[in-house]
């Protein structure tokens, strides 16, 4: 594809600036902030990469996967700024998932332990934990809100702040898979993944396509669930003392 | 008089605001505390102050003649049980809400325990299968009471719990806390009711704005020379 070609494909940006308009929806400003966002973006990291790829270096890689989680950590803390060290939380959550999922790839040969493999799987594996993240702590959030009286009759009883906070820690958690799990079921029916349509659409095998596509699918099931539970199961502590009493200002409701 | 739990010099504050300002007295062992005052008085806090839900900000809780900090939260919560003014329910049924305070400590309540629980608050044993939801308030608040109980309760708080009950419920209710009181149960009940605090209760503590204004004998809110006691009752303390 040209740059040329490229440019015409703007006309999809013109369509909802458009409809933005003539609808009143004052989105104009932000789809325009995003198109822009986006392409600068998109063709550094596409700079980026080649320049990474030629260079074979495993620095490099390190180096990219590192602002990858530190990017996905500052854009995932603002919804949990209730709980307490949820930078370093965050951080790692998508940690751990970067290296189960690394370690399974490289360490079972499935793929070459190459920047060409290694960024773009890091990239899907942390971008889809970051998303369930910010799904899980803007649950977990409402939940305890809308529970907070179970959490202290439980408490009250002589439960423990884990018995306590258990049924909205698992709600939470469930509630933050399962976008993951329904789609999976979905998945070629009704809608043809991005990387496998972009593999075929360069001239790529569809079944080594589809392949790989599936490789993918089960890493999101891990880095869907992997992030929601240790995420739940570090945070939960944080919102009571030692007393084992719930700290008034971390339940928005009292 | 012998004090189930008594305060010394108790304050509370929190995000800035004073909630309980230096209060000292005591609820005797035993007996029915009846805890009156206006809205925002802080009686829930004195109640969770006992329960050690709240800790306070200065001062000294005794809890049978011994500092309440120095117990285990969990075993003290299990000896001084609290039912809250909306009676919350866990979801399921009738038993497993009983079940609850059991389950917590990785027991299982019989059945035969859950229908003597159930008969011990006047409620019928068909209900034990029932969702704990379908309740009627009055039925709530009563397994809400069975639930607490089914701990080892020493003192029972009772947080405005027939607020919003029908009389004949509200007299079942009452006719419960006294069977309790004769079992030996220490208890403290927040009521808005100033005709139930006299009905029921030996002792009353009156609070206004975090303020223990007067304690002692429930007669005190007839006899008390108080002018902020005679205002309560003529209902103008705001």
């Amino acid at each position: 594809m040209t740059f040329t070609t490229l440019a015409i494909t703007l006309a999809f940006v013109c369509i909802p600036l458009v409809l933005s308009k003539a609808l009143n929806l004052q989105l104009g400003k932000d789809v325009i902030i995003a198109t822009i966002r986006a392409i600068v973006q998109l063709l550094a990291i596409g700079y980026v990469l080649q320049l990474i790829f030629d260079q074979q270096n495993v620095v490099f890689s390190f180096l990219m996967v590192a602002i990858m989680i530190a990017v996905a950590t500052l854009n995932a803390r603002k919804k949990g700024a209730q709980i307490n060290g949820i930078t370093w939380k965050l951080a790692l959550s998508l940690c751990v998932i970067e290296a189960i999922v690394m370690s399974v790839l490289v360490g079972f040969h499935i793929v070459p332990a190459t920047a060409q493999y290694i960024i773009p799987l890091s990239g899907m594996a942390i971008g889809n934990s970051m998303v369930m993240s910010i799904l899980f702590l803007n649950r977990f959030t409402a939940e305890i809100e809308a529970h907070e009286q179970e959490v202290e009759l439980i408490l009250s009883l002589g439960g423990t702040p884990k018995q306590a906070i258990h049924r909205q820690l698992i709600t939470s958690i469930k509630a933050s898979m399962l976008p993951t799990i329904e789609s999976q079921k979905t998945i070629g029916l009704v809608q043809l993944p991005g990387m496998m349509s972009g593999q075929i659409i360069a001239g790529a095998d569809p079944v080594q396509a589809v392949m790989f596509q599936l490789l993918v699918q089960f890493m999101l099931l891990t880095t869907a669930s992997v992030s929601s539970v240790l995420l739940g199961f570090l945070s939960y502590r944080t919102l009571f003392n030692q007393k084992l009493q719930i700290i008034p200002e971390k339940f928005t409701g009292q | 008089m012998t004090a189930a739990i008594t305060f010394h010099n108790i304050s509370v504050t929190m995000q800035d605001t004073q909630i309980i300002n230096t209060i000292s007295g005591q609820f005797p062992k035993g007996q029915i505390t009846t805890l009156v005052g206006p809205s925002g008085a802080g009686k829930t806090t004195i109640l969770k102050l006992c329960n050690a839900l709240l800790s306070p900000t200065d001062g000294t809780i005794f809890y049978n003649d011994q500092e309440l900090k120095t117990y285990n939260p969990l075993t003290l919560r299990r000896c001084v049980g609290m039912a809250l003014q909306d009676a919350p329910m866990i979801k399921g049924s009738v038993y497993d809400n009983l079940n609850l305070p059991r389950q917590l400590q990785g027991e299982t309540l019989s059945k035969d325990e859950a229908i003597q629980a159930l008969q011990q608050v006047g409620l019928d044993a068909k209900n034990i299968h029932k969702k704990a939801h379908d309740l009627s308030g009055g039925q709530r608040q009563k397994l809400s009471i069975a639930r607490t109980l089914i701990n080892p309760t020493d003192v029972l708080l009772l947080d405005e719990i027939t607020s919003a009950l029908d009389p004949h419920s509200v007299t079942e209710i009452e006719q419960l806390i006294v069977t309790m009181k004769q079992r030996g149960v220490t208890i403290i009940w927040i009521t808005h009711n100033l005709e139930q605090a006299r009905r029921i209760g030996d002792y009353m503590w009156l609070m206004h704005r975090g303020q223990l204004i007067e304690s002692g004998s429930i007669h005190l809110l007839e006899t008390s020379q108080n002018e902020r006691v005679q205002q309560f009752m003529r209902g103008e303390l705001l």
